[in-house]
């Protein structure tokens, strides 16, 4: 059925092959650039049609297991080479070639006279693969490959400049973090088969052998243990409390990096993760209960930091950590569909956001580069005005801007809203549910209220820059415009195929299409909550209606305060800040958390480091080692000395071993 | 009329052999009209016909095949080894060429010598009856002194082959005396006869001479796989002999007697299994240690890998004192990728050697990695396997030999196993912290790669990789081959 799904994977695995072996000789930026983008479009003309060919089946046939061989085996372990497709994967595979297509076109563009052009392409080759063996494996260990290896491309590209102390630095930090996530994904893994293994005897890794054996699951206990590990490895690489600090300094990469790893793709393998295992999570309340809070803290706690931040790029990547915090709010209430469908729309707006902040770098970088200005091209404060000068770009990017703001007919708001109506409405967590809500209903109106701020700051009012370098200013190449205008184009209208009921049924009884496609995924979870005896709270639709009014009055509150704040009297922030120093220095500080963790763990770790190499490790290891290395030197230095060269010596000890083995057996 | 009775011959039984021993006479024949300079030539015809043998192989599979009276059997187990014989054969006829005209040695005969030593050792391998595996043996042995002694003028390879040559002649004294007192218990060489008489006698471990039988022949073929103490002849063989020669030397009839050692004692022996295993955990376990332990000591390469084999040995020895399904199939396994990632070594020390071979020495590797990156790549990649390290198929194999070791309650034994492993890390980095972090001592400007040695590297590091990564298809093949 889909027997072609394999060559998805291979096209950008050849991408990578071809630049990362011969790209160096290549040197020519538009065959390198065009081979990269090519090779992800042919998977995502294969993708597309794996997702055409999906719609035509009916419902209960669109899970489908493709093996291309047995990858290991060993006792009662097996491992495939073999792909999961079902909705949710088509869906992921639409986002990761869709997206990732068009931001390698832009990246030609982007990173035109870059050195180490091919290294950058290569290495984006190399994510796409990994990013699809996450999403497409159909077990657990294939999907570690994919896990460890866009943890491995997110280091390698956060580094991609790599004489800049501040980008290696960012590499590590994001990497370390995201082992700590891995290593408890691992834990999970273990716990999971070790369990299914020895109580049930079913040795499988496999998610819809896993799947099909949902019922077997305890409810709670060790469910609770291991879904909770599995979390733990979604926090770090989807940047959510405790792990999201590695994210905003994950920034130092090219800005096209940010779009694609970390905002479109990479960072949402932890929710794609729990919607994976959604059979796993719906059955361990506890789990749930955790996944919505810190999902919820998040979304508030990220927006908040974003409110106070200059740099355009850190603004967005806060911004993206709450988002992400949005989408662990879904699946934490249960709403699993609403959490992909929000990563989809996300993916959409973010990419839109990044590449166009992108552009304005980009131009900021030429203009600055031409005055000899050392002023920095990613801070707001040097902006302004950008509208006229760069009139493409800020269109995709207010039209970006206000699908993520949440205003009625953008695809932001459909994803966003029906999360939080799930989060009020949701039978799971009792009262908890009016926090929840509150939470994302003010994260919301933050989210409104920076990302306006950040419109206004950029593009809006008079021009901060040098003005020796006013007149460099100009609209970025085809190349670069062409992907925004896309994305803009999605972020408008994406939301349409999953227009919330009560939406379509007011417009004559549209479905849900985006729910239906994905309902075989999430069928154990729909009819374990249905059986469940307090699973059926009925809201009125007025108290729906009204919700969706207050979302909607929220977002309009915080974009109306960014007007007044940034636009109609712009000396109110300054007098503001003025009058709440500490307050502002704390957010502005993104709350001392790094500074904590340093205090916390890190420094902890060195000094157990530093005690750990000087004290032990030179003196009792190297000693131990060193001693048996040396004697063991000295027994090969009196083996060599029997070997004499001589046959009859040979001869001799064969002879004496032939001696010695008889006489062991005549005597024994 | 009376008709004269045909032996039941079974051509299809010996159908690889028989194309080999063919086209080996065949290429003595066309030797005297080629031109010295032109024996290249004589390669590419036993290329094809190595190749032509192995599509005979791979069409063989899955469908057994008896012959002549019962005293050879192709089956999967036989096939599997003579894969990996003609792909030793294959790597090592490839990096012969560059490295005979270097050494002015470029004598036709060596193709049909190395084709007939395959032979002997395909013999070997499908041989069900102890005359045929001697004889195949035999094959081997005879072209392998020719072989190692090949370079007429030098005088260490002329040692190399008459050590060998007495040292060889002397175990294989051993190997047919113990045959004859297995002989003599039973009354047959038909080694499933063996196995029904001992059974309906019940002469298990009370019959002396079935015993020292069975001893002596285990020495005999200990001497072939090089176990301590039947090794002391590897290293001078090995140090002396043309390096593609010792490649070959290393990989194909170690995984003959490997082949030859298993089936008589699976077969033949099942009811001597708790005498031999205590043998052979005794053997691997001296073979294992012996090998690493000198192997650190040395300084010339050929004789580094010479010590290393003969771990490498005790490695497979692991294996078979197991004895179950996934120490078997680890075997085999582990011989194929051993076969690529030992003669990818030694294609390395070929390139890197001058004439006389005055820069064997690990020193000389001093920088390598920064003149030759690629060629150094390659080499990491055949040490890292050797070492036993993912994702390299040496890895995989070493995994398979010491579970199937755990799974048969060998808990020690692979701990031993393990711990030689961890040693022998120590020599083969070695050579990669001259390559990579020494700087060099001279230029490597003579190093020509050949097309030959380039497509005998490609491969070589496709079957170290390949395995390493996805051993999944690999393993189910030997699965299918173990002889249980």
């Amino acid at each position: 059925m889909f027997d072609n799904v394999w060559l998805i994977p291979l096209f950008p695995l050849i991408g990578f092959l071809i630049n990362g072996l011969f790209g160096k000789a290549i040197k020519e930026e538009k065959v390198i650039g065009g081979i990269g983008a090519l090779m992800v479009f042919c998977s995502f003309v294969v993708a597309s049609m794996t997702l055409f060919k999906m719609i035509s089946l009916p419902g209960h046939e669109r899970v489908h297991n493709v093996t291309l061989f047995t990858w290991i085996k060993s006792g009662t372990f097996q491992a495939d080479i073999a792909f999961l497709i079902d909705p949710l994967s088509c869906v992921m595979l639409m986002v990761v070639t869709g997206v990732g297509f068009l931001i390698h076109v832009y990246s030609i563009g982007y990173m035109h006279g870059e050195e180490g052009f091919y290294r950058f392409f290569a290495y984006l080759n190399l994510f796409t693969f990994s990013m699809l063996l996450l999403v497409m494996g159909n077990n657990l260990l294939l999907m570690f490959v994919g896990w460890e290896g866009v943890g491995l491309c997110s280091y390698l590209l956060i580094g991609y400049y790599f004489h800049k102390k501040s980008a290696g630095d960012a590499g590590k930090k994001a990497f370390v973090m995201n082992r700590v996530g891995d290593f408890g994904f691992l834990l999970g893994l273990f716990t999971l088969y070790w369990y299914m293994g020895s109580k049930h005897g079913i040795w499988t890794i496999q998610f819809t052998e896993l799947a099909k054996h949902a019922e077997l699951y305890p409810v709670g206990g060790v469910v609770t243990a291991l879904t909770l590990f599995f979390f733990l490895g979604a926090t770090g690489k989807s940047a959510q409390i405790p792990l999201y600090t590695w994210l905003p300094d994950a920034m130092e990469g090219p800005t096209p990096v940010s779009a694609l790893i970390h905002a479109a793709t990479m960072v949402t393998a932890g929710v794609y993760m729990i919607g994976r295992m959604n059979f796993l999570f719906i059955k361990a309340p506890e789990t749930m209960m955790v996944v919505a809070i810190i999902g919820a803290a998040t979304a508030l706690f990220a927006a908040t930091i974003g409110t106070a931040q200059n740099d355009i790029k850190r603004v967005l990547a806060y911004s993206t950590v709450s988002q992400l915090g949005y989408m662990f709010l879904a699946m934490g209430v249960g709403a699993f569909a609403a959490g992909i469908f929000h990563l989809m729309t996300h993916a959409f707006f973010k990419a839109c956001l990044f590449l166009g902040s992108g552009a304005v770098i980009h131009s900021m970088h030429h203009a600055l580069h031409h005055a000899h200005s050392h002023d920095d091209p990613q801070d707001m404060r040097n902006m302004g005005g950008l509208k006229s000068k760069m009139p493409m770009t800020f269109l995709t990017f207010l039209l970006a801007t206000i699908a993520i703001a949440g205003i009625p007919g953008f695809a932001g708001f459909f994803s966003k809203d029906e999360i939080l109506w799930q989060a009020f409405a949701n039978p799971h967590h009792g009262t908890l549910n009016f926090a929840l809500w509150g939470c994302g209903a003010i994260a919301a109106g933050l989210t409104a209220f920076y990302m306006f701020r950040l419109v206004f700051m950029t593009f809006f009012g008079d021009c901060r820059i040098n003005p020796k370098c006013k007149d460099h200013l100009h609209e970025s190449p085809m190349v670069i415009v062409f992907p925004l205008i896309v994305l803009a184009f999605l972020s408008v209208v994406g939301g349409y195929i999953g227009m919330p009921k009560i939406i379509g049924e007011l417009l004559g009884g549209i479905p849900n299409y985006f729910e239906h496609f994905l309902a075989p995924v999430f069928e154990f979870s729909e009819e374990y909550v249905k059986s469940q005896a307090h699973a059926t709270a009925h809201h009125s639709l007025v108290l729906e209606w009204g919700l969706m009014g207050v979302s909607v009055v929220i977002a309009l509150v915080g974009i109306s305060i960014a007007f007044v704040l940034y636009i109609a009297s712009p000396s109110l922030p300054a007098k503001f800040t003025a009058a709440f120093p500490a307050l502002h220095r704390a957010v502005y500080n993104k709350w001392y958390i790094d500074e904590l963790y340093d205090f916390l763990f890190v420094n902890p770790c060195k000094a157990l480091g530093n005690f750990l190499w000087k004290g032990f490790d030179v003196v009792v290891v190297d000693g131990i080692v060193d001693g048996v290395g040396k004697s063991v030197l000295g027994i090969s230095a009196a083996l060599k000395n029997l070997q004499s060269g001589y046959v009859h010596n040979y001869a001799l000890s064969m002879a004496l071993g032939v001696v010695v083995i008889i006489a062991f057996y005549l005597f024994r | 009329m009376e008709t004269i009775a045909m032996p039941a011959i079974n051509f299809a039984a010996i159908m690889p052999e028989t194309i080999l021993s063919v086209i080996a006479m065949a290429l003595l024949l066309i030797n005297v009209f080629v031109p010295s300079e032109q024996k290249a030539y004589l390669g590419y015809l036993s290329l094809i016909g190595i190749v032509v043998t192995f599509f005979t192989v791979i069409g063989g599979w899955g469908t057994p095949q008896e012959g002549f009276n019962g005293s050879v059997m192709q089956d999967n187990f036989a096939l599997f080894f003579k894969g990996i014989f003609l792909v030793s054969a294959a790597l090592s006829i490839l990096i012969s060429d560059q490295y005979m005209k270097r050494e002015e040695c470029n004598h036709g005969e060596l193709y049909p010598l190395i084709l007939l030593a395959t032979c002997g050792m395909m013999l070997m391998a499908s041989g069900t009856d102890l005359m045929t595996i001697f004889l195949g043996l035999e094959l081997l042995s005879v072209s392998l002194y020719v072989l190692a002694g090949f370079q007429r003028d030098s005088l260490k390879s002329n040692e190399a082959g008459l050590k060998y040559f007495l040292l060889g002649a002397f175990s294989t004294g051993f190997l047919l005396y113990g045959m004859a007192l297995i002989y003599g218990a039973t009354g047959t060489t038909r080694i499933a006869a063996i196995a029904s008489y001992v059974a309906q006698n019940s002469l298990a471990g009370s019959n002396l001479m079935l015993l020292i039988g069975m001893v002596l022949m285990a020495v005999g073929f200990s001497f072939k796989i090089a176990a301590a103490p039947f090794h002391m002849w590897t290293p001078d063989v090995y140090e002396g002999a043309p390096t593609p020669m010792t490649a070959f030397m290393s990989v194909g009839p170690k995984a003959a007697g490997f082949a030859a050692f298993v089936r008589v004692f699976v077969i033949a022996l099942p009811t001597l299994r708790a005498d031999w295993a205590d043998l052979l955990w005794v053997l691997a376990v001296l073979t294992m240690t012996v090998g690493n332990i000198t192997a650190l000591y040395q300084k010339n390469i050929k004789r580094m890998l010479a010590y290393s084999s003969i771990a490498h040995a005790g490695y497979v020895l692991v294996g078979f004192v197991a004895g179950n399904a996934v120490g078997t199939a680890g075997i085999m396994f582990y011989m194929l990728s051993y076969a690529f990632m030992n003669i990818g070594a030694f294609a390395i020390i070929v390139l890197v050697g001058k004439k006389g071979e005055p820069n064997n020495n690990v020193e000389d590797y001093a920088g390598f990695g920064f003149k030759h990156p690629l060629l150094a790549v390659c080499m990491s990649i055949f040490l890292f396997s050797l070492a036993g390290i993912p994702p390299a198929a040496g890895f995989i194999g070493k995994f398979y030999l010491f579970s199937g070791a755990i799974q048969a309650g060998y808990i020690w034994l692979a701990i031993i196993g393990v711990l030689n492993s961890a040693a022998s890390v120590y020599y083969y980095l070695r050579v990669m912290v001259f390559m990579y972090m020494k700087d060099p001592v001279e230029e490597f400007d003579w190093l020509k790669v050949s097309p030959a040695i380039a497509l005998c590297l490609i491969i070589a590091v496709a079957g170290v990789l390949i395995p390493g990564i996805v051993p999944g298809y690999l393993l189910e093949l030997a699965q299918k081959a173990v002889l249980l």
